[in-house]
């Protein structure tokens, strides 16, 4: 699950198809090239888009944006509340592909985490708005509460200290007598 | 439909109140409400979508779709703002209004809020204006509201505050570790720190139980229904009364005048969508500063054909909200104790009297926050992303005070409120145009406020500390109205530059009223909550005084 490093004895078709499982968790098992686990995003899209979330909120002693379900949050809000930004992020990912070839000669996905970071930094100067946006949205589904996707198991929130389940209120409250206990 | 002596137009802070007040002297009331009426059941602890955090959406009203206004950025280019984005400056629509998901702040503007030309002179470019009644008129009334809506505070410590009649009905709630941190610094610096005054139980109060220190209180319904809003409080006694009946979800189309240019009700679009007409004696418009002006400015009319009130070209003008600034202070121990509402301590020290500045605001410590409220206020040099920005969450969200206030604004008249009517809502009104700023002083007034803070929050042992100001260099169409917005129709004795006399009444139609937020010539340096309250009562009484001598009926 942690290996993030690129084997080239992986076909590319293997690896996104790990990487997306590995990512998401959605470990269904018939994940193809063709038919997505996704509501919106491709196969490929989502392994270009956990590469930049990656980056964004990488894995240390608690999980990384990818472990902690962002791609789940994006690409279910991005089909409902957020649907203005499809397009952008159609065209933004593609770009970062294209960026990423130049830069190191391969698509996102499979490059290394190093190269990784350098494209990421890259498209923060050269494509802001749509980095802006991925940004956002990371820290929405890592940050954010459990019910719209991201945040498994409340695993930020944990990270930073906070009870979890939030019930601090309830148990300092009396429900009956209506006063604080 | 039945005729009845009173339509109030807008079922929030200023709203309720009439409705309580006219159909309890007697008068027969029906309030229209766009929005609908929530419970506590709708807490919903959705710290995405909710009234103050909007990122998924508002929890109470208006929906995104089929509610846009205009916003006018600095280079004149119009643009479409939904409701959940900043740009539209969105309050709520719901009944209760903003007072079902406020942070409650319970604040009395102070003596020389009232009278800021005097006190300060005009600054040139601005439209800085006395209000026609004073602080003393308005005393009777601020303690009206406190026992009515349940205020509960201590303001006792400072001499930074108007005369009280009487004290708080309820005592403050217990401090929290922020209160502990800051209050023996703010001694030191000499300043007067006093537990906020607060529209929230701390005992039980008006049937209702106490604060049970949550997480989910400033932008959410109360889960346990100690946030004390119009719509826990005035509203019921208003329906109880037997003369009034709320009808919600009904969006007021325009007020109709007869041939003598009098009122002589409204029309609207009821919940199915239907258009619908509701005759009255007299009508009150009690819908926030931008709808409240949006209405008049589309009640078009043989006689008035600029809009009810605006013979002068004046409604909508004078849009003002608060400039929030402030400080965030980072700590190298816990100073956060996740107990709510978190605004807890406050100095008015500042809101007055400093050489130079045309007035100031309150400092208070911020309320309660989730973790998506942190993501950008942490230290300056943090990486936006990355591992180093994680780190930083983790280490500062808990080890962090953020104290920030807001500096009462210098009007202008160029920041208004029109309608725009190439741009429609889903019943085909023509909605809100925003634009303009308000006054460069008020910046520079902002800027001394956030070294304040910082000042305060180094005391306190803050060992960095970052400063959260906003210039209009960065935005120059910096509008801040949204929750706090006021002033579109101000009150005044001249109709040549007001829009309303002394008891919120139309200076050409005397019997219409605008009786919220819009009437406040200037805002303060606080949250106007109480204040809209205070004025909701003094206008109620002079209606039914009036009522009951000459009567409006037409």
């Amino acid at each position: 699950m942690r290996t993030k490093q690129t084997s080239t004895a992986f076909s590319r078709r293997t690896f996104i198809k790990m990487s997306a499982i590995a990512g998401a968790a959605l470990a269904s098992g018939c994940a193809t090239h063709q038919r997505s686990n996704w509501e919106f995003f491709t196969e490929d899209e989502a392994a270009t888009l956990t590469a930049i979330c990656d980056q964004i909120i990488p894995a240390d002693d608690f999980p990384s944006a990818s472990q902690a379900g962002v791609l789940n949050y994006i690409d279910k809000q991005i089909t409902r509340h957020y649907r203005r930004h499809q397009r952008a992020y159609r065209k933004g990912l593609g770009r970062a592909n294209q960026v990423s070839q130049q830069q190191c000669g391969k698509i996102l996905a499979v490059a290394t985490p190093a190269e990784q970071f350098h494209v990421v930094a890259s498209l923060e100067n050269s494509d802001k708005p749509f980095f802006e946006l991925v940004r956002s949205h990371t820290f929405e589904g890592y940050y954010g509460s459990p019910r719209h996707g991201g945040n498994r198991n409340a695993v930020s929130w944990r990270m930073l200290g906070l009870d979890e389940p939030p019930i601090r209120g309830r148990s300092l409250y009396d429900l009956k007598k209506g006063t604080p206990s | 439909m039945k005729r009845v002596n009173a339509v109030v137009i807008g079922a929030g802070a200023a709203g309720g109140i009439v409705a309580k007040e006219l159909s309890t002297a007697g008068l027969s009331v029906v309030l229209l409400e766009r929005g609908k009426w929530y419970t506590s059941n709708d807490c919903r602890k959705d710290d995405l979508r909710n009234q103050r955090t909007t990122l998924l959406g508002n929890a109470f009203g208006p929906p995104d779709e089929g509610n846009p206004r205009v916003w006018v950025d600095g280079k004149g280019i119009s643009h479409i703002a939904l409701p959940s984005e900043g740009d539209y400056q969105n309050n709520a629509a719901c009944v209760g209004g903003g007072t079902l998901s406020y942070g409650a702040q319970a604040w009395r503007y102070l003596p020389q809020d009232f009278r800021m030309r005097s006190t300060y002179g005009v600054p040139a470019g601005s439209s800085l204006e006395d209000w026609p009644i004073s602080y003393d008129d308005l005393e009777p009334f601020y303690v009206k509201a406190e026992y009515e809506i349940g205020i509960s505070g201590d303001d006792s410590a400072t001499p930074f505050r108007g005369p009280r009649s009487r004290d708080l009905p309820m005592p403050p709630l217990p401090v929290n570790r922020e209160f502990g941190i800051l209050e023996p610094a703010a001694k030191r610096l000499g300043l007067h720190p006093i537990n906020i005054p607060m529209a929230r139980n701390s005992i039980p109060y008006n049937g209702r139980g106490p604060c049970m220190r949550c997480r989910w209180c400033c932008g959410f319904a109360c889960e346990v229904d100690a946030k004390n809003g119009s719509q826990n409080t005035v509203i019921p006694i208003a329906l109880a009364s037997g003369n009034c009946e709320m009808r919600t979800e009904c969006m007021v189309k325009k007020i109709l005048m007869d041939d003598r240019g009098r009122a002589h009700g409204i029309s609207y679009f009821d919940a199915d969508g239907r258009l619908q007409e509701q005759l009255s004696d007299i009508v009150v418009v009690s819908a926030c500063a931008i709808e409240s002006a949006r209405l008049l400015l589309n009640s078009k009319s043989r006689l008035f054909p600029a809009g009810i009130g605006n013979r002068y070209d004046q409604v909508g003008r004078n849009l003002q909200g608060h400039h929030y600034t402030g400080a965030v202070g980072y700590f190298d121990f816990e100073t956060y104790d996740d107990i709510g509402p978190g605004a807890s301590i406050a100095v008015t020290d500042y809101n007055h009297g400093t050489p130079g500045l045309c007035g100031g605001g309150m400092l208070a410590n911020e309320f309660i926050r989730l973790p998506i409220h942190s993501l950008d206020r942490l230290p300056t040099n943090t990486p936006r992303w990355g591992l180093g920005h994680k780190h930083a969450m983790r280490n500062y969200h808990k080890r962090t005070i953020v104290v920030i206030g807001p500096t009462q604004q210098i009007p202008t008249e160029h920041a208004r409120v029109t309608v725009d009517a190439s741009v429609k809502d889903k019943w085909g009104l023509p909605v809100a145009r925003l634009q303009g700023n308000c006054h460069p002083h008020t910046f520079e007034i902002g800027d001394v406020q956030a070294r304040r803070a910082q000042t305060w929050l180094k005391e306190a042992g803050a060992v960095d500390t970052s400063l959260m100001t906003s210039r209009p260099e960065v935005r120059p169409e910096l509008i801040e109205a949204s929750q706090h917005q006021a002033g579109t129709c101000r009150m005044g004795n001249d109709p040549r530059s007001s829009v309303v006399n002394r008891d919120c009444q139309i200076h050409e139609v005397d019997n219409v009223f605008v009786i919220d937020s819009s009437v406040n010539v200037t805002n303060g340096g606080f949250n106007p909550a109480l204040t809209i309250m205070a004025v909701a009562y003094f206008a109620s009484e002079s209606l039914v005084r009036n009522w009951k001598g000459t009567g409006f009926r037409s």
